[in-house]
């Protein structure tokens, strides 16, 4: 019974975060301008850990915490970088 | 799912509901970053995936984990209070970097900035 309910509910929670990630992936390439596909990337990295995270569930290994921690830890740095290139024209300076 | 079936109904039924709410929301944060006409308003779209999607599928992953290893996980609290952390700033900087583009550009669309009052009166 618990094996069942287990098993629909992570696949349609599955489903549901590969259609959220694809609009992501549209936004990101349609987006009028810059900021929306950095907006659109941020998003992106936050439903890849989210899927991780259901992935993790479902096969009962704690093992892909540790990928969606490290996923949500470059998504960070990576929009920080991005949105300083946009405001500054460089990253460093 | 060999080891799903040792899990007791209600954990099961507990983790099937927050899993189901996080992606739901991430899912209808998703179709707002799709439809929401400017940049400004797209904005607020995805923080609801990062708030309560991000919120749900941990603590379906915290109830899972914890009655399957008859223990409490709790190093999901670590993503949880990272994100939670991370996602305002990520997004203030961005936000102040496209309106800066804005201002740069035309202007007529965003505010102005607001001008520095000196005590001399210019």
């Amino acid at each position: 019974m618990s094996a069942v309910i287990l098993f629909w509910s992570l696949l349609i929670a599955q489903i549901l975060l590969a259609i959220a990630m694809g609009i992501a992936a549209y936004r990101m390439i349609r987006g009028p301008r810059a900021q929306d596909r950095i907006l659109s990337l941020d998003a992106l990295y936050v439903n890849a850990m989210l899927l991780l995270l259901v992935f993790g569930i479902r096969t009962g290994s704690t093992l892909y915490f540790e990928v969606a921690l490290v996923i949500s830890l470059l998504g960070f740095v990576s929009t920080v970088a991005l949105a300083k290139f946009l405001m500054r024209g460089e990253v460093i300076e | 799912m060999n080891h799903a079936a040792d899990i007791p109904v209600w954990a099961a039924l507990l983790t099937a509901f927050f899993v189901l709410v996080g992606a739901c929301l991430t899912l209808i944060g998703a179709l707002g970053l799709l439809r929401l006409k400017t940049f400004y308003e797209r904005m607020h779209a995805p923080t609801l995936g990062s708030t309560w999607g991000t919120a749900g599928v941990l603590l379906a992953s915290i109830i899972f984990f914890s009655v399957l290893q008859s223990r409490p996980v709790l190093h999901e609290v670590l993503i949880a209070v990272f994100v939670t952390v991370t996602t305002p700033v990520t997004l203030m900087l961005l936000a102040r970097a496209a309106l800066y583009r804005d201002r740069i550009e035309d202007g007529s669309e965003v505010p102005a900035p607001v001008k520095q009052h000196t005590s001399d009166g210019e």
